[in-house]
């Protein structure tokens, strides 16, 4: 039997421990996402969703519990597990390919190896193209894109995806999703996906994992066995739809209450 | 440097395409900018000649341009400062009144570049440097930020005592007005620096040396050039002060020199030289800024276009 790729136990997390200022963003959350699957992290803003991500890559400590991705302890970040941001985070003084090969660079990859694999990884992702340009010369979407590929580019055993298609307008966001279910499908990895849409987490997910207000707990787990590409108005869909919203709608309802209570108090 | 096989890559089947394109672009840029300058000058040396002709402005005090930019040779005589303090010198001695200014502004100039150069190389190093260690931060940041307020006229008895009479005060002068303000600028930029950037490098497994080098040193360097044309101007200000005290010749020299023998014009005269070095330096500034920052699309390279 083989490890999980990330596997999560008790996990919680406080933000500035010990001081006036200390809130918990997440609590008691139990995880496990097999190899190759894809997780999406569903749950109303602000509530500790995108700091489990950063726990699970290792850029910050958990306040409690574990994680382990394939059986090892995650004490920092590793190259294995790349994260993708909401934000676009290509460095703008780098073309795009010396950006697909950064992490190549920092482990002193030579020059034309360098060349050669981000040529491949931006073919297989469609941005052949791109090669040469500027981060600033290319659209919203192609740089999500590119972000990717400068994930896959290190052969990555998980993907962490902090909302990544938040800032691009609906119809760009449709056809992203579907170059990230080909991209998963092809590279085997595991996707831990964050988003507050539904219908996002409904096209992309094997589970949905559902997540209470801040602070977050996991509220519930949703499994979507369909096939993709699925049709978003299938009458499962639609009870789907209809359950998620009523899950996360509460949790909603909850968040602003609470933000009521600290503005009143 | 890392962009050259794109260059030669992208520049290969049209060799002179792109910079036939770019000279093109270049002159067209330009030539609103020539024009709106000289409007700009030429109407501000109007007002000031209309205010002579209707006799607003006393010419024995404030010289309209006509006239102290009338005798280029007679103003140009003044310049001719570097010897006369020694004994036994005789006042027509000395370079030609050309050569005295083309010496006269070569010296400025050069103490200019002096100390904005060590200003920008050390505390660019030593900003760095406080970010990455923190024991140089604790031992420097607190006697930094208290010496940044002190004004650069307090820093020129000690700049005397130090380095007596010459090039060395004017020099140090001019690197104690920016350092200070330099190195807070400086740790300002690293502070501001986009998370995500420095959080894409840890995820691909970059070392702390290799995030400053690679991610941080790259991301504040538009900013500083920001800074460093700032301080350009406040070089060119505190060189003129060191100069008019502790320093054989120089501009500021000129400017006391006018100032004692009551010529106004010759003030005008120097202030219309300061005023086109600063300009140009602005200009070459510029320049250096947009061909480092070429990742930066043309209407945000810093203030180019402003």
């Amino acid at each position: 039997m083989s490890e999980p790729a990330i596997c999560c136990r008790g996990v919680g997390k406080v933000w500035a421990a010990g001081t006036e200022r200390a809130h918990e963003a997440l609590r008691g959350i139990d995880l496990i996402v097999e190899d190759g699957e894809f997780v999406v992290v569903l749950g109303p803003s602000g509530c500790g969703k995108s700091t489990l991500l950063y726990l699970i890559a290792g850029l910050e400590e958990t306040s409690a519990g574990e994680i382990a991705a394939h059986g090892v302890p995650v004490t920092g970040p590793a190259p294995d597990r790349s994260l993708i941001f909401q934000e676009t985070s290509l460095f703008p003084w780098l073309s795009v390919w010396q950006n697909v090969s950064f992490g190549l660079s920092l482990r002193g990859v030579g020059k034309a190896e360098q060349r050669e694999i981000s040529r491949q990884v931006l073919f297989r992702t469609g941005l052949t193209e791109t090669f040469d340009k500027r981060p600033h010369e290319l659209s919203g979407g192609m740089r999500q894109r590119v972000a990717v590929a400068r994930a896959l580019a290190m052969r990555p055993k998980v993907l962490l995806m902090d909302e990544p298609f938040a800032a691009l307008d609906v119809q760009t966001r449709a056809k992203m999703q579907g170059f990230l279910l080909d991209v998963w499908r092809e590279s085997g990895a595991s996707v831990i996906f964050v988003t507050h849409h539904i219908d996002e987490a409904m096209a992309l997910a094997d589970r949905v994992v559902v997540c209470t207000a801040r602070p977050g707990r996991i509220k519930d787990i949703v499994t979507i066995d369909r096939p993709r590409p699925r049709d978003p108005f299938a009458s499962e869909a639609v009870a789907l739809r209809r359950k998620l919203t009523e899950l996360l709608s509460a949790e909603v309802d909850r968040a602003f209450a609470e933000q009521e209570n600290v503005a009143i108090a | 440097m890392t962009s050259t096989p794109v260059a030669s890559a992208r520049a290969a089947p049209f060799p002179s395409a792109p910079q036939w394109r770019r000279a093109r672009g270049l002159l067209r840029s330009w030539l609103p900018h020539l024009g709106w300058t000289i409007v700009s000058v030429g109407l501000f040396a109007a007002i000031w000649e209309l205010c002579w002709y209707f006799g607003w402005a006393d010419p024995r005090l404030l010289p309209p341009p006509h006239v102290f930019l009338s005798d280029l040779t007679g103003q140009a005589k003044f310049f001719n400062t570097a010897q006369r303090w020694q004994v036994g010198v005789d006042s027509n001695a000395g370079p030609s009144p050309a050569v005295a200014v083309l010496i006269t502004i070569l010296s400025s100039t050069m103490r200019v570049f002096a100390g904005l150069g060590l200003a920008t190389v050390i505390s660019i190093c030593l900003g760095v440097a406080i970010r990455y260690f923190r024991l140089i931060e604790h031992l420097t940041l607190p006697t930094i930020t208290l010496l940044a307020p002190v004004s650069p006229v307090a820093w020129l008895p000690v700049a005397i005592f130090l380095f007596g009479i010459g090039n060395g005060p004017a020099i140090f002068m001019v690197f104690v007005a920016l350092f200070f303000h330099m190195i807070l600028a400086t740790i300002t930029q690293i502070d501001g620096v986009n998370r995500n950037y420095i959080n894409v490098a840890r995820t691909m497994g970059a070392s702390k040396w290799q995030i400053y080098r690679r991610v941080i040193l790259p991301a504040i360097l538009p900013g500083l050039l920001v800074v460093l044309r700032f301080n350009l101007f406040g070089a060119w200000m505190v060189v003129l002060i060191a100069e008019a005290t502790g320093v054989g010749f120089g501009l500021g020299q000129v400017i006391m020199m006018a100032r004692n023998t009551f010529n106004p014009s010759l003030v005008f005269f120097t202030i219309v030289i300061i005023g086109l070095l600063g300009f140009g330096c602005d200009f070459l500034l510029r320049q250096i800024q947009r061909r480092i920052l070429y990742w930066l699309p043309n209407r945000t390279a810093g203030l180019a276009d402003v």
